[in-house]
């Protein structure tokens, strides 16, 4: 564990883009250096990955996660800084890289495979496990272009989930496919996580580096804005997302006259961290214990969309006509939310003690705590409305 | 196992190391197997007469350049095989580096996407073109056998060194055009039209021996014009195709005149020597060229 399978140390990677490029002599004679603008997809990036670990690898559209990974599979020179990697590394950077719409699936698993590093032995191994995982059996010796789309990403996703790597970089290709394959190929990453093999992912979706990540690193114009456990660069990436960019950020903060001790986000049935159904109530229950006697605490939770970050509930003790006695020592609040009325999802809950009187901050958690809406289906029973009914002569 | 072999990338193109690079083209030989073995199956799958195709093309210049020969009056005699010994060698050079010119260019978004040796790309072209070059050699051979067109035992010998010599000139030009191509996608019209000039510049449909009858006499800064002639490399391989599978123990006339240059064969081998030597020599910094470029295919497609 403690040696680093990737090494980025301060890699940097310019790109010179043209209006148009000059792809003839005349052309390049022809163009003055000015016309090209150069454009940084990269600065200063460093980041280690240790043998073993999956690192995730998260940023909006154009933040540089492609152009790291293909610096690291030696697919791009970096401009400036190091990458060392060890071990045998396979790039997972576009499903069915060279399948041919002429060859039948056969041919094109063999020629994908050996892209990916594979020798023919090996293929010859796994092959029947790449079919049974494609769910292809039937089709593997017609040509590809008689294929459906979706065939054929399952074709290049049981390739690419075969190959026997120490160091693999997956870029977006879990996000393909039906619900049911995704899970199979989550299961794979899984299996490739048990058998010791070092990961990057790369992914939009959030969920999945919570999921399956030890660590996580965010990039956001091409340099590292936040590196740290899946949580906190989840949570920063949902700022940066919604257009808050906060640097300035701070999860916690006050005066701790007065401290948060706990907060417990309780169902119905008086679990704490379940999911809530949707039209169930919920319980915000917040412990707090004070450092010197305080005689205004005011409470206050903050509940906001995880999809949006818009504020959709709040409550504080002082408007809702509840004064905090004076005390030293422990108080328990508890906010009780009348059958929760919002859509499926996750709802992020900020906790704030503060003064009545002055306004100062005792302590305040940002979005320290969440908890999920869901849904449950169901049958729909039996209804009984009045169905009219209308004949005409034509 | 390579395992926990450590990698490093710089900004610095790495050196080319031929023994070390050769060894890992070879451990991802499956890759350049898989696009040969594509490229061929796309070539023929769903035509009819498949790969018999190739051999057709051939055909067709022998029958045109018969019929051209026979109005000039170069009329060789055996003239299917004095054409063909060479033609298929110079075809196989040909069809190599026009398809290695874009190689890198139409396979870009493997360039762009997957790692492996670049090399594999050129080399690819190479190895269609020779699946070629074996079945219409065969095909010559068979019509060699059954008309009884005899070789001669050193003379024969020419011929695998003059097939590696091609191999290895044409080698060394497709790392070259390949490489430049990308950059500059001049050089493929460029190719088409040397190619053109450079055909006629090598006697492969016109007897070789009226050439250095004609040429010798002349002198050019003081230097003899047929051996300026002999400094086209794919002159010096179209005599030895010539003297190793057709003038072969024969003194053939056309016209009066010998076809063929009056070289021995072991002059004509130490030409092919000379010139195997300077390819090898070309190919190793084309091949230089080609890596240090390589760094750069993904940025610049």
């Amino acid at each position: 564990m403690s040696v680093a399978a990737i090494e980025v140390r301060d890699v940097s990677k310019r790109f010179r883009l043209y209006r148009e490029k000059p792809t003839s002599i005349k052309q390049r004679l022809l163009s003055t250096r000015s016309r090209a603008v150069e454009f940084w997809a990269l600065r200063d990036v460093s980041f280690d990955v240790p043998q073993g670990s999956t690192l995730g690898l998260i940023g909006h559209n154009g933040s540089g996660k492609t152009t790291i990974l293909k610096i690291i599979a030696g697919i791009l020179r970096p401009t400036a800084g190091i990458v060392n990697q060890r071990g045998r590394l396979s790039a997972l950077l576009e499903l069915g890289a060279g399948f041919h719409p002429e060859l039948t699936g056969r041919e094109n698993v063999y020629l994908n495979a050996s892209f990916l590093g594979l020798t023919r032995r090996d293929i010859d191994r796994t092959y029947d496990a790449i079919v049974e995982f494609a769910e292809l059996e039937q089709f593997m010796d017609n040509q590809v272009k008689f294929y459906s789309s979706g065939m054929l990403v399952r074709l290049g996703f049981a390739v690419a989930v075969h190959v026997d790597p120490e160091v693999l970089l997956i870029d977006e290709v879990l996000a393909v496919g039906d619900e049911a394959f995704q899970a199979k190929c989550i299961g794979r990453v899984r299996d490739f996580q048990r058998e010791g093999r070092t990961i990057i992912l790369v992914t939009h979706a959030l969920g999945r580096v919570t999921e399956l990540c030890d660590r996580a690193v965010m990039l956001h114009h091409g340099v590292v804005h936040k590196q740290g456990t899946p949580e906190d660069v989840v949570r920063e990436m949902r700022y940066v997302l919604l257009g808050i960019e906060d640097p300035d950020f701070v999860p916690e903060e006050g005066s701790r006259a007065a401290e948060i001790a706990g907060v417990d986000l309780i169902a119905p049935d008086g679990r704490a961290g379940v999911p809530i159904l949707v039209g169930d109530p919920l319980t915000i229950q917040v412990d707090v214990r004070s450092n010197r006697p305080v005689d205004d605490l005011d409470v206050d939770f903050q509940v906001l969309d995880g999809a949006t970050n818009h504020p959709v509930l709040d409550a504080r003790t002082s408007s809702g006509g509840m004064d905090v006695a004076s005390f030293d020592g422990k108080k328990r609040v508890r906010f009780l939310v009348d059958a929760f009325p919002y859509q499926p999802g996750k709802y992020w809950v900020t906790i704030g003690l503060s003064s009545r009187t002055t306004g100062e901050l005792y302590h305040v958690q940002t979005q320290r705590y969440a908890f999920d809406v869901v849904d449950v289906p169901r049958i729909q029973e039996r209804v009984d409305v009045s169905v009219q009914i209308e004949v005409d002569d034509l | 196992m390579q395992a926990n072999v450590l990698v490093v990338r710089t900004s610095e193109p790495p050196r080319l190391r031929v023994v070390e690079r050769v060894r890992e083209i070879w451990s991802r030989r499956e890759v350049l197997l898989n696009l040969v073995r594509k490229e061929l199956k796309v070539k023929y799958v769903s035509s009819f007469l498949g790969a018999v195709w190739s051999l057709l093309n051939p055909i067709v210049f022998l029958a045109v350049f018969g019929f051209v020969a026979l109005i000039a009056g170069l009329a060789l005699p055996n003239f299917t095989i004095y054409l063909l010994s060479a033609l298929l060698g110079w075809n196989f050079f040909t069809t190599s580096i026009t398809n290695a010119a874009r190689s890198v260019i139409d396979n870009g978004n493997l360039v762009k996407k997957v790692a492996f040796p670049r090399e594999v790309l050129p080399l690819s072209s190479i190895g269609v073109a020779g699946f070629d070059y074996v079945l219409q050699m065969v095909v010559l051979f068979l019509f060699m056998a059954l008309t009884t067109y005899g070789v001669s035992a050193p003379a024969i010998l020419l011929f695998p060194l003059a097939v590696v010599t091609t191999l290895a000139f044409t080698s060394a030009l497709s790392f070259l055009i390949a490489a430049l191509n990308v950059r500059y996608r001049d050089v493929q019209h460029l190719l088409n039209l040397s190619l053109l000039v450079w055909f006629w510049l090598t006697p492969i449909v016109y007897p070789e021996g009226l050439v250095q009858e004609k040429l010798q006499h002349y002198h050019l800064l003081g230097v003899n014009a047929f051996r300026l002639y002999l400094l086209n490399p794919m002159t010096d391989i179209t005599i030895a195709f010539h003297r190793a599978l057709y003038g072969a123990g024969h003194t053939i006339v056309s016209s009066g005149k010998p076809a063929l240059v009056s070289y021995g064969v072991d002059t004509i081998a130490l030409l092919l020597c000379a010139v195997l030597v300077a390819s090898l020599i070309l190919l190793r910094v084309t091949w230089k060229v080609f890596f240090d470029l390589s760094g750069d295919f993904a940025e610049e497609l």
